[in-house]
C-alpha cells in the first residue's frame, strides 16, 4: 500500500503496453469511449455489465469474478493496470473491487484517459484476443468494504468522508451535475460527515496530488488518521477514488468505501440526514 | 453563428424536460486549417464544471460532435476546458428551465 506498489505513470504505461506479465484494463463510466479508442492491448469492462450483480444490487459474486477474470485472460499473477475515463473514478472503483476479490498486482495509470489524451498519446481500436486462463479469487474483504449498519453506528464516532461535491453535500443537487437530478432520494448528507470532495485529492489534469499534499487535505479538514474511516459517494466510485487515496496512497489502515453510497443511504427510513455545508 | 449550415450548440433537448432542469450546455470548436469559418469540433475536450466557490462539481468528456450537457443548479458558474496543449474558461449563470447552450472557442 504505497503510491510505488498502487500507482503507475502514463510512461510506465507506454513501455509495458506488450509486457506479456501485464493486462491493461480501461474501465469508464461513458462506455463507449473504449470503442472510440483505447491504449494498445487494453481490454475493457463495462462497470455495470461485469462489474454489477444485475438482479440484487451487489458486486458479482467470487464465481462470477473469477469466470471475468479467466475469460479476459487474467492470471492470479497478472499485473493488472487500471485506467479510465472522469479522472479514474470507475477505474478506482475496479481497483478497489479487483483488491476486494483479494488480487495481488493492481495499480492505477496515475491522470487515466484525461492525462493520456492531453499528453495527446496515441490510442488504437483493435481489441486484443486473450488467451483464457484460470483465476482463482479469494472470498471477499470487508475490511475495506462498509455496509450501511456499520455506517449508521459510525455516526459521531468514526471518521465518515463524503467525497461528493459540495452541492450534493448540502442537498441542493442529487447527484453530479453531468446526470440528471434523480428524485429517488432525499437531499443531504450522513450527520458528521466531513465534507472531502475527491477533486480536492486530485491535480486539474487528473493526476494525483503528492503525498504530503494528501495528507493536509484530511488532516486539514478535521479526519483523524488515528480512527477508522468510511468513506462515501453517490454510488460508491468516486469513494473509491478517496479511498484508494487514503488506503493505497497514504497507506492508511481501516479505510473502508460505503458503495452503498447515498442512493442507499439516502433512501433509508427514519435514519438521520443533515443539510447544509 | 452558422457553421457549415448546423446550429453551433450543445447536444439535442429532445426528449429532456427542461422546465424542471437547470442546464448548462454547449460546443466546443477549434480554428481549423480548412477554412471552415467558425472551427472544428473538439471531441474529447475536457469541460469541467465549478461552483461559484470555484469547487470541482463534474466533468465530462466532449462527444464526437465536440459537444456537452450539464445538469446543474441556478445561480454562477465557471467552466473550464482542457485539451491538448489550450486551457480556456468562461462564466456562465444558469437558471431553471431555460437552458444556457454556449459556443466555447479554443
Amino acid at each position: 500500500m504505497s503510491r510505488e506498489t498502487s500507482l503507475v505513470s502514463a510512461d510506465w504505461v507506454a513501455e509495458n503496453v506488450n509486457n506479456p506479465k501485464v493486462v491493461i484494463v480501461e474501465v469508464d463510466e461513458d462506455t463507449t469511449l473504449y470503442e472510440q479508442g483505447h491504449i494498445e492491448n487494453a481490454i475493457t469492462f463495462h462497470w455495470r455489465d461485469d462489474l454489477q450483480d444485475g438482479l440484487i444490487r451487489d458486486l458479482i459474486s467470487k464465481e462470477k469474478f473469477e469466470a471475468l477474470l479467466s475469460k479476459s485472460g487474467i492470471s492470479n499473477d497478472s499485473t493488472v493496470i487500471l485506467y479510465g475515463g472522469n479522472n479514474n473514478w470507475f477505474a478506482t472503483y475496479a481497483f478497489w473491487y479487483f483488491k476486494v476479490y483479494g488480487h495481488q498486482d493492481v495499480r492505477l495509470l496515475d491522470g487515466g484517459r484525461k492525462r493520456w489524451e492531453l499528453d495527446a498519446r496515441p490510442f488504437v481500436t483493435a481489441v486484443p484476443t486473450r488467451t483464457a486462463t484460470r483465476y482463482v479469487a479469494k472470498e471477499r474483504d470487508n475490511s475495506i468494504r462498509a455496509y450501511r449498519d456499520e455506517v449508521i453506528a459510525a455516526i459521531g464516532t468514526l471518521n465518515i468522508v463524503d467525497v461528493r461535491s459540495p452541492a450534493e453535500f448540502s442537498g441542493e443537487l442529487a447527484a453530479p451535475a453531468h446526470l440528471p437530478q434523480e428524485q429517488g432520494q432525499i437531499k443531504g448528507h450522513i450527520p458528521t460527515a466531513k465534507n472531502i470532495p475527491w477533486s480536492k485529492a486530485a491535480n486539474e489534469d487528473g493526476t494525483f496530488k503528492t503525498d504530503t499534499e494528501l495528507k493536509d487535505l484530511y488532516v486539514g479538514a478535521g479526519v483523524d488518521l488515528a480512527k477508522d474511516t468510511i468513506a462515501y459517494c453517490r454510488i460508491g466510485e468516486r469513494s473509491a477514488f478517496s479511498w484508494f487515496v487514503l488506503h493505497e496512497l497514504l497507506g492508511v489502515a481501516n479505510v473502508k468505501n460505503y458503495d452503498g453510497s447515498w442512493t442507499e443511504y439516502g433512501s433509508l427510513v427514519g435514519v438521520p440526514v443533515a443539510v447544509g455545508a | 453563428m452558422k457553421t457549415c449550415g448546423a446550429t453551433p450548440g450543445g447536444p439535442s433537448l429532445d426528449g429532456i424536460d427542461v422546465t424542471t432542469q437547470t442546464i448548462i450546455q454547449g460546443v466546443v470548436l477549434r480554428d481549423g486549417d480548412d477554412g471552415v469559418p467558425n472551427g472544428t469540433p473538439v471531441g474529447s475536450a475536457h469541460v469541467r464544471l465549478l461552483d461559484r466557490d470555484g469547487e470541482f462539481t463534474a466533468e465530462l468528456p466532449t462527444n464526437s460532435q465536440g459537444q456537452f450537457r450539464f445538469f446543474a443548479a441556478p445561480g454562477s458558474w465557471t467552466l473550464v476546458v482542457q485539451a491538448p496543449g489550450v486551457r480556456v474558461e468562461q462564466q456562465i449563470t444558469a437558471a431553471q428551465g431555460v437552458p444556457a447552450d454556449l459556443v466555447i472557442s479554443l
